[in-house]
């Protein structure tokens, strides 16, 4: 393999930027991806077998086989989990990574977001701590991602935001049925309703057409390509440079140091299960939360027994994601008018501000359902099965309204990952284990927020309301993961510097949600683009490696 | 792979009628094989399982599990991605049988459904993986994609209400705008 100035390993939602970036600011930039390229063509709206439900396997990876990973649960007991299986704490694995067949809501987090710790002081046993950078320095790389991607919605509504010198790109989509109801419902209540900001092209933008608001979405490939992910922007925009090499079904399998302690590239299995060396005078790090600090604890070598960036055993802790609760509303008139992508309303009334809780969340409803996701979402004393089950599938089915929100958790250093002793992958590398949970405070805000949600759907005319709170007794990181290789000023407590650069190892970078200290109480993909874009800008602002291609 | 036992479309008055006569409506259409009908099942272990799916989604004025072909993707998931659940449905069908002898002196798939539905009320007691693993493959099976053999002619989702198949491009000549403020 030629020499390369940067090797980014997968093609997610900041690895995609990443490569962009750097590719059109002339390095040449070999892009490696575990998954394969999937396009419009692969939507197949397949009820069982998606991202969101997973009954006959991931649509968009990995695959069940080969690819395990080992949960610790609340007694201490590990269980082996197989890829399609909850407890997994799956993203996607393919180009484009989770924004291939995300929901696509598209969020910036609030100012307070980055300064949790100075807002609520860390509870007793939590890891809270402020970003080392501030919302203010991360806004014209939200702009940035906004019209980059291709962003629609729109936050007029809300005061509940950060400064923002412009609107979206694009307006939000016409309103469905639950818009409709909830809207008036919020607004007696004294909240500020607005229509949630998507990356989904609602008019032609980019060279796309609009979303044709099909009942197929959050879980899907988008059958019609109007949903903007990594894969239909950055990175076909990487490749036209000339300067970037994508490689799908290329498994990293460490970062190689040399004797100075230095990244000398990475080795990787490629699609034919060959190892095969990169060489190249910087390494980005963009495979998740999970795999991104598995990568790193798994580069072993004498200078780093622990793992590359570990030298303070940081890599791997403050796990988090985000603790859904929220409230299912039913009525007794049709809600249901079957135009997706369903989720078109929100609120930021409660994400901060609560005396006595460290934090909140966006509520929104949901996105459109389909008849499999009914199955346990039936009015509280429904049976589970036989003639009364069918019925209330009947009754209920058009007449629900889902409002849920991502409760922002409290991470702690104990809720992490670590790589397994003993269980190795197909390619026979240690896998990924879980352990830990998030701070109990986490609970505490959830059920709050549940309540909130469920006197907006009294509000809007719900005969009866359950809510849906939860206790995890394992972390719940899944398409949300975040926190593993904390972004800091201090060696000692974090992973890589607010640069996203590794402490130890000056030409090794972590860019994706692994640096996120906290997570916001929002869907994280804008954020970890936003991260992405600016990241990026400050290693083409520094480079000084062996040159730029001419 | 494509389904041997592959009934030809019927319209839901048809599926009704053909409920009636039990047992038998699994067999239209069925090809005899020397190893029966099913990809994974014996054809005993077939005409248990739709005794146990029959009762978790039965007929009504729509089709019932078996009616709308869950067995078939129950049976083809057992041959690809439910493999591991192979032993369950091995000894869960064993055991809901002996149950039924035990009580009624017949095989599940002969007991009248009042009887059925005792013995598949004590198993959600008494065997509870095996129970919820049907439970939740019946209910895939019947709300899932037709294209893996249940749901058949898409028969649970025009039960809802929906659209099948769904209307598409209407989307581009909305231009309501909502409220904003």
């Amino acid at each position: 393999m030629k020499r390369v100035n940067a090797v980014v390993v997968g093609a997610g939602a900041a690895g995609g930027i990443v490569a962009k970036e750097l590719a059109t600011a002339g390095l040449s930039v070999a892009l490696l991806e575990r998954g394969k390229w999937y396009t419009a063509n692969d939507c197949r709206k397949d009820d069982l077998r998606n991202q969101r439900v997973t009954a006959l396997g991931n649509a968009f990876g990995p695959e069940d086989e080969g690819n395990p990973r080992v949960l610790v649960d609340a007694k201490g007991v590990p269980h082996i989990v197989l890829a399609s299986e909850g407890g997994y704490q799956n993203d996607a694995a393919c180009v484009g990574g989770g924004t291939l067949s995300y929901g696509a809501q598209a969020w910036r987090y609030m100012p307070q977001d980055f300064r949790m710790r100075s807002t609520y002081g860390a509870p007793q046993g939590s890891s809270l701590e402020d970003w080392p950078i501030s919302y203010d320095d991360l806004e014209p790389y939200y702009d940035k991602a906004e019209y980059q991607i291709g962003i629609s919605g729109d936050y007029s509504g809300t005061p509940f935001k950060g400064p923002r010198k412009r609107d979206l790109p694009m307006p939000p989509l016409a309103p469905n049925r639950e818009f409709e109801i909830l809207w008036p419902a919020a607004k007696r209540l004294g909240l500020h309703p607005f229509h949630l900001p998507m990356a989904r092209n609602t008019v032609p933008y980019n060279g796309r057409g609009p979303c044709m608001r099909c009942r197929w979405c959050c879980g899907f490939a988008c059958e019609v390509d109007a949903k903007n992910g990594s894969q239909n922007t950055v990175i076909p925009v990487a490749l036209a440079t000339g300067n970037c090499d994508l490689r799908t079904e290329c498994m990293v399998k460490e970062i190689l140091t040399d004797d100075q302690g230095r990244a000398r590239g990475v080795s990787y299995f490629d699609a034919n299960g060959h190892l095969q060396e990169q060489l190249a005078d910087i390494v980005v790090v963009s495979g998740c939360a999970t795999e991104s600090a598995r990568l790193l604890l798994n580069s072993k070598s004498k200078l780093f027994p622990a793992g590359l960036g570990n030298r303070y055993d940081q890599v791997g802790r403050h796990l988090q994601g985000h603790h859904y609760t929220g409230a299912i509303g039913y009525f007794d008139f049709d809600t249901y008018d079957d135009v997706g992508p369903g989720a078109s309303i929100a609120i930021c009334d409660y994400n901060h501000g609560t005396p006595g809780l460290s934090g909140g969340g966006m509520l929104a409803n949901e996105f459109i359902r389909l008849p499999i996701h009914m199955i346990d979402r039936l009015p509280e004393n429904t049976p589970s099965w036989g003639p009364g089950h069918k019925k209330a599938m009947r009754d209920w089915h058009k007449r629900t309204i889902q409002v849920f929100g991502p409760t922002q958790q409290i991470p702690t250093a104990t809720g992490r990952v670590t790589v397994d002793p003993a269980v190795k992958d197909k390619w026979g590398m240690p896998v990924v284990r879980l352990e830990g949970n998030v701070h109990p405070h986490t609970f505490d805000i959830g059920d709050v927020q549940a309540k909130r949600a469920e006197a907006w759907l009294k509000e809007a005319g719900a005969i009866h309301t359950s809510l849906a709170t939860g206790r995890p007794e394992t972390v719940s990181a899944s398409q949300h993961q975040a926190g593993t290789c904390r972004m800091g000023n201090d060696p000692k407590g974090s992973v890589v510097n607010k640069f996203c650069q590794v402490h130890d190892v000056d030409n090794v970078f972590v860019i994706d949600g692994s640096v996120h200290v906290t997570n916001g109480g929002f869907n994280p993909a804008l954020t970890i683009m936003a991260v992405a874009f600016y990241a990026s800008d400050a290693l083409v602002h520094n480079w000084k490696g062996t040159g730029f291609r001419s | 792979m494509q389904s041997k036992n592959k009934a030809v479309a019927l319209t839901r008055r048809q599926f009704v009628a053909a409920g009636v006569l039990g047992g038998a409506a699994l067999a239209v259409g069925c090809k005899s094989g020397n190893q029966g009908n099913w990809d994974f099942l014996s054809d005993g272990q077939a005409r248990t399982l739709a005794a146990i799916c029959d009762q978790i989604v039965p007929a009504d004025e729509f089709p019932s599990a078996s009616q709308a072909g869950v067995l078939t993707y129950i049976d083809r998931q057992l041959f690809r991605h439910y493999r591991r659940h192979r032993d369950v449905y091995r000894e869960g069908l064993e055991h809901a049988n002996e149950l039924s002898r035990k009580r009624f002196a017949k095989d599940l798939a002969e007991a009248t459904p009042a009887q059925q539905l005792e013995i598949v009320s004590a198993l959600e007691k008494e065997e509870r993986p095996f129970f919820d693993l049907v439970r939740r493959h019946t209910m895939e099976g019947y709300y899932g994609s037709p294209r893996h053999g249940g749901n058949r002619d898409a028969v649970s989702w025009r039960m809802l209400g929906l659209d099948e198949p769904p209307v598409r491009g209407r989307a581009q000549y909305d231009m309501r705008k909502g409220a904003t403020s």
